[in-house]
């Protein structure tokens, strides 16, 4: 595994949350403010100046928790406050420190996944995972996964994660499972599962809370190369990694990397299980073979189903209608362009000189003036004129599809049903950033016929188990229509009826609802599209489904003409005194022609 | 009459016979049996079918039924040609016979029935079928010729000679011949109030022929009665409850026939009727006790004024039926019996019969 981190955007440094932005958003400034901080060493002045106008709001959350701050400095005449001793602005100053952003996220946990036992096993295994087919893919590797959880006490299980990737440099890995907020995927606006470098660090600081056990991790880069094992612990105060064990150890694999972890869970069946991310997982990924070892039951091992890798997706530059104020404000600053022009040209996608000077002829603000001279209003100028012009959609080539072939075949292989199809639509852009959506079906067969539909839900190839409620595809599999297509539905619910429901959600940056990535944000566009995906497939169900009725009306017509063409001839024979021939030859005749009328 | 049901049922399915062997589907041509098919005749004096026809082409879907009514023409021309007959229910075992055509439960068989009856526009005894109701009483000054059924020989029944109890009308009249001085016929809807007017030989009284109709009058009594009225040229009275049920099921149905076998109620009605009581009138006349009407009442009230076209054509029964529903109330026939056991011989039916010219047409 190289660098795995969650995370906030890439575009986090440009596209700063404006001032009154949602609290989410004063989060992620605040975990970037904490990662450049760490990263170049030197705190207040680099962590004040990106943070900006979100600053305060971002450093308002964790406070009350953190620090014991009083809730009303000063409140002139109050009674609570006469018999205290009030701050002043000095003692307070001695109070204000930073957060360490392991304290704010041990302290925060839910906002991670961890939030109960049987989440926190199957988060824990997630981020596991998603490393693991990141790293491997990135590498150019055909991820082939293990998992195995194993209960070591009631509520305690050890989770180890296998792949065979392309390892860690041994100086990296204390950092990359250590250190919350570390990782190379965070500043590249590109397709994958992880984006912040949390996630892995988070399972593990989750482990260390709840039975004191360091994370172990194993990994080789090559074959000639030694494997290393590492035993690490993290400091939640300073956000670094404590290595325990640092050694050469003997493997049996070329190159990879193993994580092992011990933690408090629950383990169970059914639905938003381990088992079902792992099912759906290898569904998502045909291109990884993926074998997982329960605690109980059966072993689940799916070969891969086809050994093309998923095309690399590209990195690409953030398009200019995404782009928000403070992000645009800190590009013109950092941008090498030594004209306004050529920055907007050289930072931005889809923006040729004709287009970065109708921007600026929009805007009233000079194409060739140096970008960091322009005022605060001329880059609202700039803000506003952006919508104005005509740009095109930013180029799909970054982001990469399953496919209708392999989700077919995958569906196949996971769900026993009668019918099954597939759609993946053709790239969109909501607020700047490609996406595209992917849907496909299972019907009939052993899936229960009088419950709500199954939906599996997908972000870049990842299945999201919890707040289906919140989600954008329930949404819209909820403001779809399913009565068109020959299943029952009730006011404001999913239908009903025996249905596997799938749907992928691809993007280089899928918009969440919060850091756990748990729902999809409902932007119009992507519900616009996701509508359109499930209407596609729904439309080739319904097309089965009267298909399927029409072969039983045919037959229902086959066995009625069977058994009541013949009294018709008897009838005939008595009232008419036919002989035994001519009553068979109006059988004969009849069946034919009945037959061959085409209403029923 | 048999021979010629015979050949009606042979050129029906000859046809169908045909139609099949020339690759076509066969259909065959009801009329419509409803109340918005028929029309009142005033000359005439019942209700005739205004001819709409409902039409069943053999297809999939009513191969099933065409199927059973092919096989009940079949079951019928053979009653008919053995001069037998089945009655609906063992027609409808009959039919267990025909396996996968069989009938699941009566009213199937006596639907398709009713079909084969109006198919051929005549009555289910011409094709054998005879009903299991019974056909109403008799009592009176009249004596009745039958024929024995093993000598053929007439056999003369005398209607004044069966003491407390009453000659039966039997389901087939066609043959009876009739013996009267009576003046006129009183029919009475209660078994009841019949045996009162028996038990004090209130047709010696009066000189007349009583008949009870045990609720709707059937088929058979209501041809009886009309054979018997034709035949002496006597008036016919109507004596019901004074309500809704008495005065458009039970009266209008005797009077011109019924909407379900509108192809019949030439036959099967009696035009010279006349509504002697109890009227809405009668209830204020001879202050009467009553009942309120109940829902059903009222709906039935309401839909003969409204969709009945024999109410529809006589004013004197819209104004009566609307003066009922105004009332709210209904009174039985039995209710006269607040004056005295006896006040409806004694009193009410002298008195009525002073003015038959008044009584509700």
């Amino acid at each position: 595994m190289e660098k795995r981190g969650r995370a906030v955007k890439a575009a986090a440094q440009r596209r700063r949350p404006k001032p009154g932005a949602k609290r989410v958003k004063g989060k992620v400034v605040q975990m970037e403010l904490f990662r450049s901080a760490a990263a170049a060493g030197a705190a207040a002045e680099a962590a004040a100046a990106p943070a900006g106008d979100a600053a305060p709001e971002a450093v308002a959350a964790p406070a009350p928790a953190a620090v014991k701050a009083p809730t009303v400095a000063a409140r002139p005449g109050g009674k609570a406050a006469a018999g205290r001793r009030r701050e002043t602005a000095e003692s307070l100053g001695k109070r204000q420190r930073e957060i360490s952003v392991a304290e704010f996220f041990q302290k925060n946990r839910h906002l991670l996944g961890f939030d109960n036992p049987a989440k926190a096993l199957l988060t824990a295994t997630k981020e596991a995972v998603d490393n693991s087919l990141d790293a491997s893919e990135e590498a150019g590797l055909l991820p082939e996964i293990e998992v195995a959880i194993e209960e070591l006490a009631e509520d305690r299980f050890r989770l180890s994660v296998t792949d065979n990737g392309p390892g860690i440099v041994r100086g990296q890995i204390p950092r990359v499972f250590g250190k919350l907020l570390y990782g190379s995927k965070f500043h590249v606006l590109r397709q994958s599962r992880g984006q912040q470098g949390i996630g892995i660090s988070a399972a593990g600081m989750y482990a260390q809370l709840t039975t004191g056990r360091p994370v172990r991790i194993t990994s080789r880069t090559a074959a000639k190369k030694p494997a290393h094992f590492f035993e690490i612990q993290i400091d939640t105060a300073k956000n670094e990694p404590k290595v325990l064990t640092d050694r050469e150890v003997e493997w049996d694999r070329d190159h990879g990397t193993r994580v092992e972890m011990d933690l408090a869970g629950t383990y169970k069946k059914g639905r938003r299980s381990v088992d079902d991310y792992v099912m759906q997982s290898a569904l998502a990924n045909p291109h990884a073979t993926v074998r997982y070892r329960p605690p109980k039951g059966d072993e689940f091992h799916r070969e891969r189903l086809t050994t093309g890798l998923p095309r690399e997706p590209q990195a690409i530059r953030p398009h200019p209608y995404g782009v928000e104020l403070g992000a645009l404000i800190a590009m013109l600053r950092s941008t090498r362009g030594r004209t306004l022009k050529s920055a907007l040209q050289s930072d931005f996608s889809r923006v040729s000189a004709n287009v970065a000077e109708e921007i600026c002829r929009a805007a009233g603000v000079n194409p060739e003036a140096r970008p960091k001279s322009l005022d605060g209003r001329q880059v609202e100028a700039l803000f506003r004129a952006i919508p104005k012009v005509k740009i095109m959609a930013p180029p799909a080539a970054s982001i990469v599809p399953i496919g209708e072939a392999l989700i077919l075949e995958g569906l196949k292989r996971a769900v026993k049903a009668d019918f099954y199809t597939s759609a993946t639509r053709p790239p969109a852009v909501y607020r700047g950033n490609p996406f595209l959506v992917e849907a496909g079906l299972a019907y009939g067969g052993d899936l229960p016929a009088e419950e709500l539909i199954d939906l599996w839900r997908f972000a870049n190839r990842v299945p999201l188990q919890y707040q289906q409620s919140a989600c954008a595809v329930t949404r819209a599999a909820i403001t779809t229509d399913w009565r068109n297509y020959g299943l029952q539905q009730g006011k404001g619910a999913l239908p009903i009826g025996p249905l596997v429901l799938f749907v992928n959600v691809a993007s280089v940056w899928v918009p969440f609802t919060s850091e756990s990535k748990e729902a999809v944000a409902s932007y119009p566009e992507i519900i616009h599209e996701l509508r359109l995906g499930l209407q596609e497939v729904g439309r080739r169900l319904g097309a089965f489904l009267r298909h399927r009725q029409r072969l039983a009306e045919a037959e229902k017509k086959r066995s009625y003409i069977e058994s009541y063409i013949p009294h018709i001839g008897i009838a005939l024979r008595e009232i008419l005194g036919l002989s035994e021939a001519e009553e068979q030859k109006v059988v004969k005749t009849l069946t034919e022609t009945l037959e061959k009328s085409r209403t029923p | 009459m048999g021979t010629a049901t015979v050949k009606k049922i042979e050129q029906t399915a000859g046809e169908v016979h045909r139609t099949i062997l020339k690759r076509q589907k066969p259909r065959l041509r009801f009329p419509l049996r409803s109340l918005s098919n028929v029309k009142y005749d005033p000359k005439r004096g019942h209700f005739e079918m205004r001819g709409r026809k409902k039409e069943r082409t053999l297809t999939v879907s009513t191969v099933k039924t065409f199927a059973q009514t092919l096989r009940m023409m079949a079951l019928s021309k053979e009653l008919v040609a053995q001069d037998d007959i089945a009655t609906k229910r063992e027609a409808y075992y009959v039919s267990k016979n025909w396996g996968e055509a069989r009938f699941l439960e009566q009213p199937e068989s006596d639907a398709v029935m009713d079909d084969v009856e109006a198919l051929f526009e005549v009555n289910r005894e011409q094709i054998g079928f005879v009903p299991e109701e019974k056909g109403g009483e008799v009592s009176g000054k009249l004596s009745i010729i039958d024929r024995d059924s093993e000598t053929r020989k007439p056999l003369r029944i005398d209607c004044t000679r069966f003491g407390s109890g009453a000659y039966s009308i039997p389901i087939s009249v066609e043959h009876l011949k009739f013996q009267t001085e009576a003046a006129f016929i009183l029919v009475i809807e209660t078994a009841g109030m019949f045996q009162r007017l028996v038990k004090h030989k209130y047709w010696k009284t009066a000189n007349c022929v009583l008949v009870s109709m045990g609720g709707v009058p059937t088929r058979a009594c209501r041809r009886f009665i009309r054979r018997l009225a034709d035949f002496k040229k006597i008036p016919v009275y109507v004596f019901v409850d004074g309500d809704p049920y008495g005065i458009s099921n039970i009266y209008r149905t005797l009077k011109v026939g019924s909407g379900n076998a509108a192809h019949l109620n030439e036959y099967f009605c009696v035009p010279q009727a006349r509504y002697l009581g109890v009227t809405p009138q009668d209830i204020v006349d001879y202050k009467l006790p009553t009942h309120p009407l109940k829902d059903v009442d009222i709906k039935r009230a309401r839909d003969a004024i409204k969709n009945d076209p024999f109410f529809q054509h006589h004013r004197a029964w819209v104004d009566a039926v609307e003066h009922l529903l105004k009332m709210g109330v209904r009174a039985e026939q039995q209710a006269l019996a607040k004056w005295g056991l006896n006040y409806v011989i004694d009193t009410y039916l002298p008195e009525k019969l002073k003015q038959p010219e008044k009584f509700l047409p």
